[in-house]
């Protein structure tokens, strides 16, 4: 995909991940949206994948260790095809296969999580089964920089710095905010790249709402070897929709329906400005 | 009395492994720097690039054997219990339990018989932790015949498995000819009419002492080897409380949320009888050896016909 078709779809996904959380009456938007590039470029671009075959043996593997976005997830697998776009409306209501937080048996999903500090030891796991297993595919996973705060983080990225495992991504959210206040304010992680390099990763820093910068990244990844890469990428919480951006309290609470009139408005400008 | 041939459950974990990798080409085993202590060393020095050692870094190897799980391995994941299951217990619950993979936890000092290094490791909440996860089988091997054969049960089992094992060395009590190990299933492993004892690890051998004991005073006991805590085998239990009509658990472990308890929530519900639960009464354990550990919270076979002999 293009740059331009790239953003169309994050706006799409943007725009699913509004009108999830709010069918729903709960759930993340703050880092859902803060991500949305990044899961558009992942499922749209970067990825080995087939929505038609989404158990496919040799298939990239993807965590998103900041399970609290699954709005974000889920957004991008229904437009990617691997479910109905209109199943978003179900999300975290009794019965539907969009639990709260992602599930191992919703198609496309690799790994329940959630619990944050989990998601990343999983993917080292997966990247260690396809190194042991001589496989190429490659692991992607998502943290958000409150997550790393989470001491599993560290020991997880130990692991895999030692292990030298190049066929391993893992990408930091930065947009700065959680659920308490600004990161740095609550209990600072920064430098987050120095830590990262610390335990022996090649790190980048790119700007997460640029497809030009996001490429590079994925590209440079791809291209690092003997080493595990993370890429930090510096996002705006809420992007996208005017009143949540960099509000520290939409983080995990839902648009009414004034609101989400609003947000989706504010999404059909950037749409249109697209065309 | 001959020398009865002893082995701890430990030391058969570690040698079952090395014996099951050529028929499993998917297992993979991991440890948190005690290989030596939980004789995954064995494997390591057979198999050492099938041995991934993670570090004293319990949590995040937890969550590197769900993720090998996911690619095809099948991961046997080691520590001592209190690391594994109390530690690493959340998890467990998220990383392997609810998206119900196929990783198995070989976890070994559980109890008491953890012995001189004192309470801090001797794990008595183990059991109770792993059997309230959804999905999770969990045994507690009696000896070397039966530990090896919950390592290959769990092998051939797809699903996650807990499996305890404990440091020192324990009699041999089940190399019978007619052995036969299944998950769940029970075995009455002493036929009696007066009292049943349900006992599980290496308190099936003190529960038997024990039984003995009792015949002389004219008390029939019947022994019942509990190997899973779950799934349970409750037709075992009611039958035997359904002839006896009196019931004694004997457990390593607390008598909050192990055996016991397992067994209560079978008997309260189908057949109301009255038990006696044998363990660590809601307290640490302590510094000292394993015997005499074992002596002092009356788990040993006095301590069991002790307690019994009060019961009935």
């Amino acid at each position: 995909m293009n740059n331009l078709e790239l953003q169309k779809t994050a706006n799409e996904v943007r725009k699913g991940i509004v009108t999830a959380v709010h069918a729903a009456k709960a759930g993340h938007p703050g880092g859902s949206l803060s991500a949305a590039d990044v899961f558009t470029y992942l499922y749209f671009e970067e990825m080995n994948i087939d929505p038609k075959n989404p158990d496919q043996e040799d298939r990239d593997r993807f965590v998103l260790s900041k399970g609290h976005t699954a709005p974000g997830l889920y957004s991008a697998l229904a437009n990617r095809g691997y479910f109905p776009v209109e199943d978003l409306t179900t999300l975290r209501k009794l019965g539907s296969y969009l639990q709260g937080h992602p599930c191992i048996h919703i198609p496309g999903v690799d790994m329940s999580s959630g619990s944050l500090g989990q998601g990343i030891s999983a993917a080292v796991g997966m990247a260690l089964g396809a190194k042991l297993g001589g496989k190429d595919f490659r692991v992607y996973t998502l943290l958000g920089d409150g997550e790393i705060q989470e001491g599993q983080v560290w020991e997880a990225a130990m692991f895999a710095g030692f292990r030298k495992l190049d066929n391993l991504v893992v990408i930091v959210d930065n947009n700065g905010l959680q659920i308490d206040g600004p990161i740095d304010k609550v209990c600072s992680p920064y430098p987050i790249d120095e830590k990262f390099k610390a335990f022996n990763f090649h790190v980048i820093n790119c700007n997460a709402h640029d497809f030009d910068e996001l490429r590079a990244a994925f590209k440079e990844a791809r291209e690092t070897k003997g080493m595990p890469t993370a890429i930090v990428v510096h996002s705006i919480k809420g992007k996208g929709v005017s009143f949540m951006e960099n509000q520290c309290g939409w983080h995990g609470k839902a648009p009414n329906d004034e609101e989400y009139a609003i947000a989706m408005a504010d999404l059909e400008k950037i749409g249109a400005s697209l065309n | 009395m001959a020398d009865v041939k002893k082995i701890a459950t430990r030391e058969s974990y570690g040698n079952a492994l090395k014996d099951l990798a050529e028929e499993f080409p998917n297992l993979v085993v991991l440890d948190a720097d005690l290989a030596e202590a939980t004789k995954t060393g064995i494997f390591r020095k057979a198999y050492p690039d099938r041995h991934i050692d993670c570090g004293i870094a319990e949590c995040n190897m937890m969550g590197v054997a769900a993720g090998l799980s996911l690619v095809g391995k099948i991961p046997f994941v080691s520590s001592f219990a209190m690391f594994a299951a109390g530690r690493a217990y959340e998890q467990v619950r998220n990383s392997v339990g609810y998206p119900h993979l196929n990783v198995k936890i070989g976890a070994t000092h559980a109890g008491i018989t953890v012995g001189e290094d004192g309470a801090t490791h001797q794990c008595n909440e183990d059991i109770a932790l792993m059997r309230t996860i959804p999905g999770m089988v969990v045994m507690v091997p009696s000896d070397d015949v039966e530990a090896k054969a919950a390592v290959r049960a769990a092998l051939e089992y797809e699903g996650p498995v807990y499996i305890r094992f404990g440091r020192a060395a324990v009699p041999v009590i089940n190399d019978k000819p007619d052995y036969k190990f299944e998950i769940g299933k029970g075995t009455v492993v002493r036929p009696g009419k007066d009292v049943t004892i349900v006992a599980t690890g290496i308190c099936v051998d003190s529960a038997l002492g024990a039984a003995e004991k009792l015949a002389a005073d004219g008390i029939d006991a019947e022994v019942i080897n509990i190997c899973t805590i779950k799934p349970l085998d409750e037709e075992i239990i009611i039958n035997s409380a359904k002839k006896t009509g009196k019931v004694v658990t004997v457990e390593e472990h607390s008598v909050i949320g192990g055996l016991g308890s397992a067994v209560c929530d079978c008997l309260s519900e189908k057949l109301p009888t009255p038990v006696k639960k044998i363990g660590m009464q809601d307290v640490f354990g302590e510094s000292g050896s394993a015997g005499a550990l074992v002596a002092k919270y009356g788990l040993d076979a006095d301590g069991v016909y002790a307690s019994v002999k009060a019961f009935v």
